[in-house]
């Protein structure tokens, strides 16, 4: 994984023109031949008709925090989802895998965009079939830059989480089903920001995994990587069996748990 | 001593005409260079975003002028809005540049840096910014570039840069321009987190950076609950003047902060709302402080990023 993670960053190095133009659909069509094929080069990707949707502001208002969600149809067997925003340093933002008490019928969570840029939702169902999904986001203009914007809070906040049970769940969930929107205080600092004094890298600092069980059952394990938001946020929904247990592991391997009492229907 | 002046600004016309700067008293996209008050000089900038016609020349930047020495209080947002400002520096005096100061991180402000690269300035800037610099510059330098335009080399120096910080304020500092001290005052995040003001006791002048817009509607980048903190802050100052970061060259003081304090206070309530309403940061954007629309200039650009940035600060609050 690690190897992997090499690849597409030096990836994305050689190739992300270092003026990305505004619109290139060539360049933008090669790039998402590249990063289909390390990241999923041995499946055949079928565009999605219904199974997997993937919903975005046309235009990123905030780079820093891009909302983003992504709406599967219920009936799917899903195993796991990907998001890539093909444009990032980091391509890959995360993966969900999702556990027995999961009911993946929609997953929001916000993002950094780096430029104008395709993304695109990969669904891999139970059974060996893989869906995809893409749309196009432009960047923010003036002043707005994926980075912190108050990085003495988020250090100072480091590891807290909040559970938030959401009432409008999405349509379609089954009964008996909840959503609940967390939220995980973290910089999620990329490694990539040189101080011009020291002429030394912030360390990278960002979350790595956050698994979220019920009861004994998993509900999703989270792959994450760079482009996740400061302070991660993610909406899920999910069969409540026992209270909800959180761990988040950053890449520096300092570990967060928190458990919420949970199971009430919000 | 006039026609010296004149003398002094028609060489630099000339010297700066044949690096193919952009030089005239008007400013490429702001308006003329203002006296706001003795040896206190601002030049309004444009109310638009970035554009390869008016190279990013859209902040209020300036400088004051002591016995000895002159301090530059934003340099401006392009390489040639940075050498535009030095040539009217040094239309109107001949004392040594000695101070950059930058208000805050963005580069509508600090990009012009680089044509003061020569007058080797001592570069005065929050604790913070050398950091929020490595985290956004090479982002901003790129974004400006683009919007500039021409081949990349070329492109990449109209951008300009910022020049690194040489003092670093982490609460309070004073600058002294000889028979002029300038109160420098550090800030917790509010607009961005690396503001910071400039006052003049002298002539009771407020430089207030980003930490006041007038006019065009403001950016938060930072902290909304910090940010109307440090406008309560800097209300008490003795100030009868201030020098806001958008907007007019000058406001009277306090009067100035009302109608900034009015839209920060209306978007708190409207999250505060929302948020108890179960509200999501999707829906923030579209629909909280549509009440100022129409009250600012730029509303659409920057009202719904405001949301958003204010909407996940506010998340954290506990319910009251």
């Amino acid at each position: 994984m690690k190897s992997r993670l090499f690849a597409l960053v030096l990836l994305s190095i050689l190739t992300a023109p270092l003026f990305a133009r505004a619109e290139d659909p060539a360049a933008d069509a090669a790039r998402w031949q590249d990063l289909r094929q390390t990241l999923f080069a041995a499946h055949t990707l079928t565009p999605a008709k219904g199974q997997i949707a993937l919903d975005a502001p046309d235009r990123a208002l905030d780079a820093a925090l891009v909302p983003v969600t992504l709406t599967l149809d219920p009936k799917l067997a899903l195993k796991a989802l990907y998001l890539v925003v093909d444009n990032n340093p980091a391509p890959l933002v995360g993966t969900f895998h999702f556990g027995p008490a999961a009911v993946p019928a929609q997953v929001k969570t916000r993002i950094r965009v780096d430029a104008y840029t395709h993304m695109h939702a990969v669904a891999e169902t139970t059974d060996g079939r893989w869906f995809v999904t893409e749309r196009y986001i432009k960047a923010a203009g003036g002043c707005s830059a994926p980075a912190t914007k108050d990085a003495a809070l988020a250090m100072e906040r480091l590891g807290q989480m909040r559970l938030k049970m959401v009432a409008d769940g999405p349509a379609g969930l089954p009964k008996g089903a909840v959503t609940a929107q967390l939220l995980i205080s973290h910089p999620n600092y990329n490694g990539m920001q040189m101080d011009q004094v020291t002429r030394n890298y912030t360390p990278a600092r960002f979350v790595r995994d956050i698994t979220v069980k019920s009861g004994a059952a998993l509900v999703f394990q989270l792959e994450a990587d760079i482009s996740l938001s400061e302070d991660p946020a993610i909406t899920f929904s999910y069969r409540p069996q026992g209270p909800l247990a959180i761990t988040v592991r950053d890449s520096t391997d300092a570990t967060f748990s928190h458990t919420f009492p949970g199971d009430d229907k919000g | 001593m006039a026609r010296r002046t004149l003398i002094r600004a028609c060489v630099l016309f000339c010297m700066a005409a044949g690096w193919g700067l952009p030089v005239s008293v008007w400013a490429k996209g702001g308006g003329p260079l203002a006296q706001v008050a003795p040896g206190v000089y601002v030049r309004p900038g444009a109310v638009q975003d970035a554009t390869a016609t008016n190279d990013d020349a859209i902040a209020n930047i300036g400088f004051i002028i002591g016995h000895d020495a002159v301090a530059v209080i934003d340099p401006g947002g392009s390489a040639g809005d940075g050498a535009w400002l030095r040539a009217r520096i040094k239309a109107t005096t001949g004392l040594p540049i000695r101070y950059l100061i930058y208000t805050h991180v963005h580069p509508d402000h600090v990009l012009g840096a680089v044509a003061f690269a020569d007058d080797h300035p001592v570069v005065v800037a929050h604790a913070r910014f050398a950091a929020a610099w490595g985290e956004r510059g090479a982002f901003y330098r790129q974004g400006l570039a683009r919007i500039l335009g021409g081949d990349l080399a070329q492109a990449g120096a109209k951008a300009g840069d910022a020049l690194p910080p040489t003092e670093a304020v982490d609460t309070a500092a004073d600058v002294d321009l000889g028979g002029r001290i300038l109160h420098v005052a550090a800030y917790g995040a509010a607009h961005t987190d690396s503001d910071l003001t400039v006052y003049d006791g002298q002539t009771r002048t407020l430089w207030a950076g980003d930490l006041l817009f007038q006019g065009r509607i403001p950016a938060l980048d930072g902290s909304l609950t910090g940010w109307l903190a440090v406008l309560g802050q800097l209300m008490a100052l003795p100030a009868v003047r201030v020098v806001p970061g958008h907007g007019p060259a000058q406001l009277p003081w306090p009067a100035g902060a009302a109608d900034e304090e009015r839209y920060l206070t209306t978007l708190a309530r409207d999250i505060r709302t929302l948020l108890k309403n179960g509200g999501d940061i999707d829906a923030a954007a579209a629909t909280v402080a549509r009440s100022e629309r129409g009250r600012w200039k730029l509303f659409d650009a920057y009202n719904g990023r405001n949301a958003i940035t204010a909407f996940k600060q506010l998340e954290w609050e506990d319910p009251s």
